[in-house]
């Protein structure tokens, strides 16, 4: 059971009954569609960037706990943030979710993506953690293509 | 002399020794996160008796050499045990003759080579194809493929509520366009059996020939194609507790023979010169290059395991966890069984409420019990029902009432962890 709490956190649980910024933007700079073919998983991303910030950002879309929690968090976590601090983000959670070490000593850098930790003892769940995450990356990066996980 | 019903042959029948069976499994003494596995994804493969893989063993080290072509020893000891396993699968299904046993890759490249090989020759522009809305994408895609190619026209007989499929729907879609009727024995993703008989005697009525993608099946009902008047009937080896990377197709010999081959190669020909190349005879002749041969050995071997098991028991048995599954879900709040069809075979598809099948499938893997989540190959379906997905429990010969006890304690975890 200590596994399973520790992936399916109370915050996580709270993300996924109450998703933070979920709603479609209609004056958004950049959407994007990712979706996980496996699964099901399917959310868009609304990104609205003012110079190099990120002004505003949310999503919609449906999927497991996991991935749901997780966009919701990134939500919270990357408005009004710097591209590069957006970028810097990305590779800290990645670096969390895949277990590496880096990521796991520096507990204090990571403040909200610690609840992640748990993702990286169940491989099959990776790539529900991480797809609102590469679908951001994506349209930070101006691709137009739906991002898949397969 | 009384007559007795299909239904009370199989509650007369003599109770499964479970107990037994799971002995001749290795897999099933593993442990899945501290507790004894649970397997109930059955319906996307089977696990494998001692026998079948002491068959594929003792061919590689016994046997191995390739068949059809040595003078020496071994290649004839190998052609020998290759063949037996096509009188093994033909006696099985109730073919007429082996040289209407095809061995292919699965189901797939059965389904996929009649497609081709039948398809192309047969089916042009504005000509149908008619399909269920049941199908497995295997059972679609490649008919979707010969659409493209050909210019024909693919019709989707719909699903009821229950997931039954109306043999009467069935019917008003077949015109005089209709060049075949490819439908599923048994649906993968919420376990409905059709009513294939009748259904393919609608079809004959109209000179309409039917495949029978009998993947879910063969492991779980008994199935004589000359009964059923199938024209193909197409199954894979790994859903019936064989190997995987082999399958059959069973077709007519008359339509066989009046197809095209599907690969060219090695094994098929009779000769080849660059002018002309005369094909082999069947069943060679759409079994181009070196085949599977452990593989198919495996299967023979699959078809003695099954055949060792009284076949109405097995059904009683499956039939019986079906109910008691089916009834202790009901009890539980916030899930709904997808699926309800009078005729159904040991697959329970379901949702619950709030909780995504995806992590209903990981909290159950921690307690050892073994499912299936996602789409099921069969989106169609899912979006027929509006669910993005489903958890699926599928049941085999060696899963007992405890284990059916295991899924419920298992999702009574998944609703505390969800609170």
């Amino acid at each position: 059971m200590s596994d399973l709490r520790a992936l399916y956190q109370e915050v996580i649980l709270d993300h996924n009954k109450n998703p933070r910024n979920f709603r479609a933007m209609e004056d958004a700079d950049r959407t994007l569609d990712g979706y996980n073919p496996l699964c099901g998983d399917h959310y868009m991303i609304y990104v609205k960037i003012d110079g190099d910030m990120i002004a505003d950002v949310s999503f919609t879309g449906s999927g497991c706990a996991i991935s749901k929690a997780s966009a919701s968090v990134m939500t919270t976590l990357i408005k009004n943030k710097t591209r590069e601090n957006a970028a810097k983000l990305f590779e800290t959670f990645h670096d969390l979710v895949m277990g590496k070490n880096a990521a796991l000593n520096n507990a204090a850098e990571l403040g909200r993506l610690a609840v992640f930790a748990g993702v990286s003892e169940f491989p099959a769940r990776v790539k529900c953690a991480s797809l609102a995450w590469h679908t951001l990356k994506a349209a930070l990066e101006e691709q137009v293509n739906p991002v898949t996980t397969e | 002399m009384t007559v007795q019903t299909d239904h009370e042959a199989v509650q007369s029948a003599k109770a499964l020794d479970v107990a037994r069976i799971r002995k001749d499994f290795p897999i099933l003494a593993r442990k899945i996160h501290g507790h004894p596995l649970v397997y109930l994804d059955n319906a996307a493969t089977t696990q494998k008796p001692l026998s079948v893989v002491e068959a594929e063993k003792s061919f590689y080290l016994n046997l191995n050499s390739n068949i059809h072509r040595g003078v020496h020893t071994l290649s004839e000891e190998a052609t020998a045990a290759y063949e037996a396993a096509r009188e093994a699968v033909r006696g099985f299904i109730g073919a007429a003759a082996t040289r209407e046993i095809i061995f292919v890759k699965g189901t797939t490249d059965g389904i996929n080579l009649v497609a081709n090989a039948y398809g192309m020759k047969n089916i042009g522009r504005g000509d149908e194809i008619l399909i269920t809305g049941l199908e497995h994408h295997s059972n679609i895609v490649p008919w979707q493929l010969l659409c493209e190619r050909t210019g024909a026209v693919l019709k989707v007989a719909p699903i009821q509520d229950d997931g039954s499929v109306r043999t009467d729907d069935l019917g008003d879609l077949m015109t005089d366009r209709t060049k075949i009727l490819a439908l599923a024995h048994i649906s993968n993703a919420l376990g409905t059996v059709n009513p294939v008989r009748s259904m393919i005697q609608m079809a004959h009525k109209r000179n309409i020939p039917v495949l029978i993608d009998g993947a879910q099946a063969v492991a779980h009902r008994s199935v004589d194609v000359q009964d059923l008047d199938a024209d193909f009937y197409v199954f894979s080896a790994h859903k019936m507790y064989g190997p995987t990377g082999v399958g059959v197709l069973y077709g007519k010999e008359q339509l066989l023979e009046d197809m095209p081959p599907y690969q060219g190669g090695g094994d098929m020909i009779k000769s080849v010169t660059f002018e002309k190349t005369s094909y082999n005879d069947l069943p060679y002749k759409f079994e181009a290059g070196t085949p599977n041969i452990a593989g198919v050995i495996g299967l023979g071997a699959a078809i003695s395991y099954l055949r060792s098991v009284n076949a109405s028991s097995l059904e009683a048995h499956e039939t019986e966890l079906l109910e008691i599954a089916t009834a202790a879900l009901q009890q539980l709040d916030g899930v709904r069984i997808i699926g309800t069809a009078r005729e159904k075979a040991g697959v329970l598809s379901f949702v619950t409420k709030n909780i995504h099948p995806h992590d209903v499938g990981t909290i159950l893997d921690r307690e050892g019990v073994a499912v299936r989540t996602g789409h099921h190959c069969a989106q169609p379906v899912m979006d027929r029902f509006r669910i993005p997905a489903s958890v699926r429990a599928s049941f085999g010969m060696y899963n007992t009432k405890e284990e059916v006890d295991r899924l419920v304690g298992g999702l009574q975890k998944v609703f505390e962890v969800f609170g």
